[in-house]
């Protein structure tokens, strides 16, 4: 009887990540191609990523994107553990449904709604829309997915090594820096990380938010890519890309390291009790 | 709300107060924070849909002011129009772009499941020891813009594009296919962006799901379809539920989607309230247009909630 993998499975798994990274992969390799149609291979060449340099107005988005970037994602950060806290620590507290409503709701919510209803809101208390606004709008939406993020590994916290730290005298606040924070920073990081890469790909909220004073670097391969597909914009999607996938592999391979340390200190520490 | 049930902490006096101010803290901070930057401009929202439009900055005339009060309040509830509302029933261009809009992401989730299934099934049976990669391999495509995605789309479904010149190169058609900018490149671009957000919940409840029980069926003179109609997806369903609203919900606002793979006939509300706003500068008509989407959208996010809250309860 076949209780292991089967030839089905293989295929669909294959067929599946083929789908998955196969634009991608295109995407990247078009952007070293010589000609400048993009589907027409002439040869391997690097002239898009010079000519890049060159480019003052991509240069200058990409500036405002990484500094919205920094900012909103550790802003978001901070507000998106306080929430899951909330969440998981608070079970009774009155609006605590209005509460995780506002929490869940804008993983699903159509960027467009969030888009107009803040600029809405900004236009209404007459801020300038611009850099502030972008960045307002990104902590927003992306405290959320951190929320969601730090309050899985919450769920699965052993609460009894707070109890003891309270037992032995420190405050709730002191446990919560001493213990708590320690034990779930990896999902923070995380959340960190998925909400940095969140604003740096987000077009259609930055889009409401910005005033004509600022332009992420979405908003600017966007009205390009309306002007027609050039290996110009394939060139600056790929450093995307790889800044991304750097950033994401890093991270698994340092977790990845952890989580051997801490089985080793395991065993360590089983051996010593034998 | 920020009535806090705080348990009794073995403290002193001094820090139970601190700790208590804290434990405030850590609720009023990010609920003041949505409340102001997810609720409130959702009423401001509800407010300027039921204004006129006026030719000023901001393009709307107001309906009230905060400042005004209570009289001002009900002065101006006096002058409520639903004239937007009126317009977008009137018009059949609105109707269209929701009912196409629903279709269109109606259509994109079940083909979205239908990929989905084998590939989440696949993980979830594959050995212990690669399946952590495997889901780091699904999770990663979503790392990577969105907008990056959908453009890389577009160099493969163009008539001169990498599809067609592979399938003309191996004689499979003779005439260039005709993909962009038809109801078929937006159904790709939304299965493939969204395939992570079916895969993650459908590999969940599959992975944790107990073989032995397709098995027993199975040595019961069951057959390998029957198995897996009445064990294996019925014991999937929640992943099934969960994986479907996290497409659905999304890709009936999209923008980036029809808008660069769509072409300009095709009709979705995401593309309409960007147009409304950018392109007619028509404020209240946007507004009224999102109030209108997020009444559509209200009942599957409700469930969508209440789904989380359930997986919530149950990891506790």
């Amino acid at each position: 009887m076949n209780t292991g993998w089967s030839r089905f499975n293989v295929a669909s798994v294959a067929v599946g990540f083929a789908f998955l990274y196969l634009p991608i992969v295109l995407l990247v390799v078009y952007s070293f191609n010589a000609s400048k149609l993009v589907t027409v291979w002439a040869g391997f060449s690097t002239r898009w990523y010079v000519s890049l340099i060159h480019n003052e107005g991509i240069l200058n988005a990409a500036w405002v994107t990484l500094r919205v970037g920094l900012l909103s994602a550790t802003v978001a950060t901070v507000l998106g553990t306080l929430a899951a806290l909330a969440l998981t620590r608070y079970t009774r507290f009155r609006g605590r449904v209005l509460f995780s409503g506002m929490v869940f709701a804008p993983l699903v919510m159509p960027d467009v709604i969030i888009g107009l209803s803040l600029l809405l809101l900004f236009v209404a208390l007459g801020f300038d829309r611009g850099f502030l606004t972008i960045t307002l709008a990104h902590v927003t939406f992306t405290m959320c997915f951190v929320a969601v993020v730090v309050q899985s590994r919450l769920l699965t916290f052993d609460r009894s090594l707070e109890e003891a730290a309270m037992d032995l005298g420190a405050t709730p606040v002191r446990t919560f820096f001493q213990v708590t924070l320690p034990v779930i920073a990896p999902a923070i990081v995380s959340g960190w990380m998925l909400a940095f890469t969140l604003s740096l790909d987000d077009l259609v909220i930055a889009s409401f938010a910005a005033g004509p004073g600022a332009t992420t670097l979405p908003m600017k391969i966007y009205s390009q890519v309306r002007l027609g597909v050039t290996p110009e914009i394939n060139a600056v999607c790929t450093i995307l890309i790889g800044i991304v996938a750097t950033g994401v592999f890093a991270a698994a391979l340092i977790n990845r390291r952890r989580e051997l340390q801490r089985q080793r200190d395991e065993h360590a520490a089983m051996r010593a009790d034998g | 709300m920020s009535d806090v049930a705080i348990r009794p902490e073995p403290a002193g006096a001094g820090s139970r107060i601190v700790s208590a101010v804290a434990g405030r803290l850590v609720i009023i901070v990010p609920y003041v924070w949505l409340l102001l930057f997810f609720l409130v401009p959702f009423l401001i929202v509800l407010k300027i849909s039921l204004s006129q439009a006026a030719i000023a900055m901001p393009p709307y005339a107001p309906a009230f002011r905060l400042g005004d009060g209570l009289a001002g309040f009900l002065d101006a509830v006096g002058q409520f129009s639903f004239d937007n509302y009126v317009w977008l029933t009137g018009d059949p261009l609105y109707i269209n772009a929701y009912l196409s809009s629903l279709m269109i992401a109606a259509v994109s989730t079940v083909l979205t499941l239908l990929v989905g299934y084998p590939v989440a099934y696949g993980m979830a049976r594959a050995p212990a020891t690669i399946r952590p990669t495997l889901l780091m391999l699904v999770i990663l495509p979503f790392w990577t813009s969105f907008l990056i995605r959908v453009y890389a789309w577009i160099g493969i479904l163009k008539p001169e594009g990498l599809l067609n010149q592979f399938l003309l190169a191996t004689g499979i058609i003779d005439q260039p296919l005709v993909i962009l900018n038809t109801h078929t490149a937006i159904f790709i671009g939304i299965v493939y962006s969204y395939l992570p957000f079916m895969v993650l919940p459908l590999y969940a409840t599959l992975e944790k799901m107990d073989h032995s029980l397709v098995e027993a069926a199975l040595d019961l003179g069951c057959t390998r379809i029957g198995a897996f109609w009445k064990v294996t997806f019925p014991l999937s369903l929640p992943g099934v539920i969960a994986g479907c609203l996290l497409v659905f919900i999304p890709a009936v606002g999209e923008f980036v989607i029809p808008d660069l793979l769509g072409g300009s006939q095709t009709l979705m509300i995401g593309k309409t309230l960007w147009n409304e706003f950018f392109s007619n500068r028509d404020w209240p008509v946007a507004s009224a247009v999102a109030v209108i989407l997020l009444l559509v959208l209200v009942v599957p996010i409700m469930i969508f909630q209440k789904v989380q809250a359930d997986v919530q309860e149950r990891d506790r």
